[in-house]
């Protein structure tokens, strides 16, 4: 897929990656082999029927793509652009084997940027999808305007009842508004896509935390909500425990993106949140999201961007193009190299990160080699910034105002992975909230799937009463 | 959006604002805060709830302006309206039922203890406010402060009125045994300085101390951890597991540090905020 060049996207906050053009995708669309098993149909969380809409487009048949990936995906052009396609469908091409894999994860991006060019009464969410159901009679509420949550309200709207989205910071999107930056997902495809929902008649309340504004119990009691779902994220940030934690300039990937993507601090002081930033800033991690920090830390002017991981490149989590973008961009990898210490000057301000460095032992309980310290290999990392992408666990603000809903040791709700059913009747979870961190298509398909059983068992409900 | 149905002006830059907010009125406690943005390009700021109605579905929060944000907060007035708000959060204050409680509030921190003595002294405990201030001009509703608590004591740094000196003094001599007589809990709100003063002054009586910390915040739902505190041998987020704890047991000096973050963007803003006349200088 077309990208911009480093250098020409490194110091701004737009789109690395510039999408196919129709001929490109059709000529990517013919290598498809439309084979008698489509595996990669099975690596795909939600099962987009991948080889039919590849076919639609090879055969210049866009509402034709656009419909059939629309059904399967209700945020195809988020997922086109943030899903982890060489450990799913790409992973299991026949083509994988001889040659690279069918670019899927662009082809749906392109057919999903093809949708939104087109006039909005022509989508597939109105002309082609609206189903002629009847409306519903009950009302269902939905915790969190995150992936899970969104799919989750498209879906029972879908269906034909009457949704509403709570969301507890200002905007919805969840990790897509305040986690993912712009040069990988742009906010006016967020935005596109939440026009999209409310078009189908989900409605959204921003500034309501369910378990502080208003309790589980009170959705059911008094608003008259027949089910509840959760998809309330995994947003509490872990640290370390390392001395010089709390010095100034030392922030936790969700403070630093937070408030890059969601305050807009690229934009200080034409906006009002600001982000103090030095020359040098290393970002501990390395999944998606310190590649987002330490890539977003570059466009905010830092001179260096730094990656520390006690593990090394094989277990990086981070998705294979996420990486390839960073070191085009000059990040600069330190591999096994576990930060031990933060220093800080007299005023308590970073001036750099102590580590040690590691070897790989015998695979520990995540099935990953065991990085073990190596004696005497201390070393100072000169630094002004450090940001902790060391994971999230979900928040506990709505546990601990709800009764009968039963978590994990991790803080993760209890639930059915075919249902999201959990512990308390007709409350339903999926999403981080449930696996802990996770992918934005993972969450979407758990939303998906509970919206499914919300309807069976508020069916079922519906038949007893008669 | 959320309406301003009253605005006072309390010191030339302390203004009250009561805004219709019914469903954090109904939900709020003492103790609790809330997150508000003024603007579409705002930052979210954290604020006291002061006071709240479930009745009237209003909530009452003091405004000392200080940055840009609460500049722009300062400046709004009445009918207009606030874009973002969002709670109650934190967790209320809670003090065990029957001693004597004090609540000693520096600058615009008084205001923030009007719900929480009122709740204390209406369930029938013995409550006193100490107030101070620089002078009698810059103290905070006195008057509703009066109601609220079977006693208030005034202190001001130049004794324009009442007790002559820092609310700290007026509290060592209760813990001495002066009237109204030694405090069994406190509660401190205010600037952090004077929160570490109330600290230290209690320290060695081992009265228990609450204070209430106001750190940097984003989002004020424990997500972004820029609220981190050290009580302890533990650092905890102010917005989900504060925002009051144990005075004898914060690192104050690391917490001021903190606050100084974003000191030089704060000047920036506000000078930007002046030369483009968005809001002139108070």
């Amino acid at each position: 897929m077309p990208e911009r060049t480093p250098l020409d996207r490194v110091r701004d906050f737009f789109e690395v990656n510039e999408g196919y053009r129709l001929d490109h995708a059709a000529f990517e669309a013919e290598r498809c082999l439309r084979c008698q098993d489509p595996v990669c149909i099975e690596g795909c969380p939600v099962n987009i029927p991948i080889p039919d809409f590849i076919h639609a487009i090879a055969a210049h048949n866009m509402p034709e793509a656009a419909r059939l990936l629309r059904t399967a995906n209700p945020l195809p052009a988020i997922c086109g652009r943030v899903c982890p396609q060489e450990v799913q469908c790409e992973m299991l091409c026949h083509m994988t084997n001889r040659f690279r894999p069918v670019a899927i994860g662009a082809l749906e991006r392109f057919v999903a940027d093809w949708e939104r060019d087109q006039p909005v009464e022509q989508i597939s969410g109105e002309s082609t999808d609206k189903p002629a159901r009847p409306a519903r009679k009950e009302k269902v509420a939905v915790i969190g305007a995150g992936p899970a949550g969104l799919v989750c309200a498209g879906e029972l709207a879908r269906l034909g009842y009457s949704v509403t989205v709570y969301e507890g910071l200002h905007a919805p999107g969840g990790v897509l508004r305040y986690g993912i930056p712009e040069f990988r997902l742009p906010k006016d495809i967020l935005d596109w896509e939440i026009d999209m929902l409310k078009r189908s008649g989900v409605e959204i309340v921003c500034n309501v935390i369910i378990g502080k504004t208003l309790t589980l119990d009170q959705l059911f009691d008094e608003f008259g909500f027949s089910a509840v779902f959760i998809g309330s994220g995994a947003g509490l940030p872990q640290f370390l425990g390392i001395p010089g934690e709390n010095l100034n300039g030392v922030l936790s990937a969700n403070e630093f993106l937070t408030r890059i993507n969601l305050m807009r601090a690229y934009a200080f002081p034409e906006s009002d949140t600001p982000l103090h930033l030095g020359k040098r800033v290393a970002v501990i991690g390395a999944g998606n999201t310190a590649m987002d920090a330490v890539r977003s830390s570059l466009r905010m002017g830092a001179e260096e961007g730094h990656i520390v991981y006690r593990r090394s490149e094989k277990e990086m989590t981070a998705r294979i193009e996420e990486h390839h973008h960073a070191i085009e961009e000059g990040v600069q990898f330190h591999w096994l190299t576990n930060p031990i210490e933060i220093l800080g000057d007299d005023e308590g301000w970073v001036t750099g990160l102590k580590c040690v460095r590691m070897e790989l032992g015998e695979p520990d309980e995540s099935g990953r080699a065991r990085p073990i310290p190596i004696p005497d290999s201390e070393f100072v990392l000169p630094m002004d910034n450090v940001v902790l992408a060391v994971g999230t666990t979900p928040n506990p603000l709505l546990v601990k105002s709800a009764a009968g809903l039963e978590t994990t040791p991790k803080g993760c709700f209890v639930a059915e992975e075919t249902s999201g059913r959990t512990t308390r009747r007709r409350v339903y979870a999926g999403g981080d909230a449930v696996t802990g961190a996770a992918t934005v298509i993972l969450a979407a398909g758990a939303g998906k799937r509970a919206a499914e059983a919300i309807h069976a068992d508020l069916n079922e409900d519906a038949g007893r009463e008669d | 959006m959320y309406e301003i149905l009253e605005k006072h002006t309390l010191t030339p830059i302390t203004k009250l604002f009561r805004i219709k907010a019914e469903l954090i009125a109904r939900a709020a406690r003492p103790g609790q805060f809330i997150i508000l943005r003024v603007h579409e390009a705002g930052e979210r700021i954290p604020l006291t709830i002061a006071d709240y109605d479930s009745e009237t579905g209003t909530i009452t929060i003091v405004v000392q302006e200080v940055g840009a944000t609460t500049r722009r907060l300062g400046a709004l007035e009445e009918g207009e309206y606030i874009l973002d708000l969002v709670g109650p959060l934190g967790n209320p204050i809670d003090i065990p039922e029957g001693g004597h409680i004090v609540g000693v509030g520096g600058g615009f921190g008084a205001a923030a203890l009007l719900c929480f003595m009122r709740s204390a002294t209406l369930r029938g405990d013995r409550t006193t406010t100490i107030v101070g201030a620089r002078n009698k001009d810059l103290l905070l509703l006195v008057d509703e402060l009066r109601i609220a608590s079977r006693n208030l004591e005034i202190c001001t740094d130049d004794g324009s009125t009442g007790f002559k000196g820092f609310v700290t003094e007026r509290l060592k001599q209760m813990i001495d045994g002066d009237p109204p007589g030694r405090p069994d809990y406190i509660v401190a709100i205010g600037p952090m300085p004077m929160m570490r003063a109330v600290a230290e002054t209690t320290r060695e009586s081992e009265i228990p101390t609450l204070v209430s910390m106001d750190p940097i915040m984003v989002d004020g739902t424990g997500m972004c951890g820029g609220c981190r505190v050290t009580v302890g041998d533990t650092v905890k987020f102010a917005c989900v597991d504060g925002p009051c704890f144990d005075a004898h047991q914060v690192d104050f000096d690391e917490a001021i540090r903190r606050t100084k973050t974003y000191l030089r963007e704060q000047e920036t803003a506000c000078k930007r905020l002046e030369t483009e006349g968005v809001i002139h200088a108070s």
